[in-house]
């Protein structure tokens, strides 16, 4: 039971950073590598602003924020600079590991005797002691499902309309009048804003933070899209958001159950990058043999 | 007005491989005028279009829109004044939005896209009616994704949402290349009808010597960079197809082919 507990946890957090990739790589097809920068960083923040008695709750914007200001330097760097958007990412991911050293004074920072979004005098009030176990639970998925459909609602509006256009097609952006440069910009910022406050949850649910425990992000984030959208492409009542988070507890499952089966846990990221192997290379055969079925679909 | 002034382009200047496009080369293109442009690959009629849109700079000379020079002024913006359909039907559209959203995001050209919702339900009634226009049956697959509809299907809508605005210049880069004859026959005809009904200055592309004859008030054949036909008014009329392929034949003889 606590395994399930711990997979829907974790799987939910790294679904609102997933959320994030999705914007990067599906929409905007941008490899960005930020993030395994910004999720750290997310997490170094909050820890520093719960020690200093900042209310936990109001970590989650703050982060947010920080993501935002991230994902617009990579864009400029891409953007403005020229720089290939592999390298602006690695460039952003290698700056924030200093960055993230600043912010937290040191490798890693503990917050176990501190108020969390999830440990705090009114969670602890409104949730009867027979729910307990299940509060971290709850408190993730309200979260997550509140930044999906924030998500959702965004994607409908006129900007949202157009950060879709430019990954579909970016002519069409600037035969709108707009600067396709712009567009990206705006949808890294949202991307890395994603990112850094999934980060902010993550350090909560775990009460510290690390600063290596962004490596691999950026992996995870997409073997979650590719599992939530392959796996999900033929069931249309689904948004695509939801495919993502789902995917995201999808892969959480698959690593909780490689770990059960004996490895230890310092295998973790070699579990993890076997993992994305396995997952790239069966959507690609699902793919192709998509392709010869559909015929001329594409 | 367009007016291209004394215009040099070279590709790959300083090396080997270096390919003089343009030289003075100068064309003036009036309020009104719908002009169709013919002439072999590489005689420089999309490289025309691309620098009157900015795709592409120009090493010297002018471009003189409505009397200001919009030299080194970024694609993007010149765009707010153009609308442009292009060869390949994927240009003009996203193919994974739907053919409401498509039209939402053409009909908001000039307009801020900030976070006031994507749709506006109350032009749907409008947006039915442009459909209906077509005749191809589009107005009742306003949720359909564009991905999904024919190459003949998108560049009718292509037309459609480049027109949609308040435009002055509509460039047409072979809009009809990649379509079956009768489509790009339909896909004519409603050009014709928009270019009538808003009056807008149009140059067209096309390799089909039939449409640059039978459409448009002027007829333009380029050849290594320069005009080598430029026919107006009553001398445009008058031109038949006959006429273009001999100059057509006699360069290629010239160039050795």
């Amino acid at each position: 039971m606590s395994l399930i507990l711990s997979v829907l946890e974790q799987g939910m957090i790294y679904a609102i950073m997933a959320l994030g990739i999705y914007i990067t790589y599906k929409i905007l097809d941008f490899p960005d590598l930020t993030v395994d920068g910004s999720f750290p960083m997310g997490a170094a923040l909050t820890c520093v602003l719960i020690a200093k008695g900042v209310n936990p709750l109001l970590t989650l914007p703050v982060s947010f924020l920080a993501g935002v200001v991230v994902g617009v330097l990579t864009g400029i760097i891409h953007v403005k600079l020229k720089v290939r958007d592999l390298l602006s990412g690695i460039i952003m991911m290698t700056a924030l590991y200093t960055v993230n050293l600043r912010i937290a004074g040191r490798a890693n920072f503990p917050i176990y005797n501190y108020q969390t979004i999830f440990d705090n005098d009114f969670v602890n009030k409104i949730f009867p002691a027979a729910l307990k176990p299940y509060r971290t639970v709850i408190v993730v998925l309200v979260i997550t499902l509140i930044t999906k459909y924030l998500l959702d609602a965004y994607m409908r509006t006129k900007s949202g309309f157009l950060l879709r256009a430019v990954g579909d097609n970016d002519t069409i952006v600037t035969s709108l009048g707009v600067d396709k440069g712009k567009v990206k910009i705006i949808g890294l910022a949202i991307a890395n804003g994603l990112v850094t406050l999934s980060g902010c949850v993550y350090a909560q649910q775990q009460r510290f933070f690390d600063v290596s425990m962004g490596t691999g992000t950026m992996v995870i984030g997409l073997a979650s899209v590719i599992i939530g959208t392959s796996l999900l492409k033929k069931v249309t009542f689904v948004r695509v958001t939801s495919s993502v988070v789902i995917g995201s507890v999808i892969y959480k499952a698959c690593v909780a159950l490689a770990l059960r089966m004996g490895l230890p846990s310092t295998d973790l990221k070699m579990i993890t990058a076997v993992l994305f192997l396995i997952i790239l290379v069966v959507s690609m055969d699902r793919n192709k043999t998509a392709k010869i079925k559909g015929g001329s679909a594409k | 007005m367009i007016e291209l002034k004394n215009i040099h382009k070279y590709y790959n200047p300083g090396s080997v491989n270096e390919l003089c496009l343009f030289q003075d080369f100068s064309l003036t293109i009036n309020d009104g005028d719908f002009v169709a442009v013919v002439g072999s690959n590489g005689s420089g009629k999309t490289s025309m279009l691309n620098i009157i849109c900015g795709s592409i700079p120009i090493d010297s000379g002018d471009i003189v829109v409505n009397g200001h020079s919009i030299v080194g002024k970024k694609d993007y913006l010149r765009h707010r004044k153009i609308g442009r359909v292009y060869q390949d039907p994927s240009k003009g559209t996203c193919p994974s939005m739907t053919i409401l959203e498509n039209l939402s995001i053409a009909d908001n050209k000039g307009k801020p896209f900030n976070l006031r919702a994507g749709v506006n339900k109350a032009k749907i009634g409008e947006y039915k009616e442009l459909l209906s226009t077509l005749n191809l049956g589009l107005e009742d697959k306003l949720h359909t994704q564009v991905g999904s509809l024919s190459g003949g299907q998108r560049q009718a809508l292509a037309l459609l949402m480049s027109t949609m605005t308040p435009i002055e210049f509509l460039i047409l880069d072979e809009h009809t290349a990649a379509l079956d004859p009768k489509t790009a026959d339909r896909i004519m005809e409603l050009t014709e009808q928009i270019v009538r009904e808003k009056k807008v200055t149009t140059i067209m592309v096309t390799h089909n010597l039939r449409y640059a004859v039978e459409y448009g008030n002027r007829l333009i054949m380029m050849h290594q960079g320069e005009a080598i036909i430029d026919k107006a008014g009553e001398e445009k009329a008058a031109i038949t197809t006959e006429d273009i392929m001999s100059t057509f034949n006699k360069i290629s003889v010239e160039c050795g082919n």
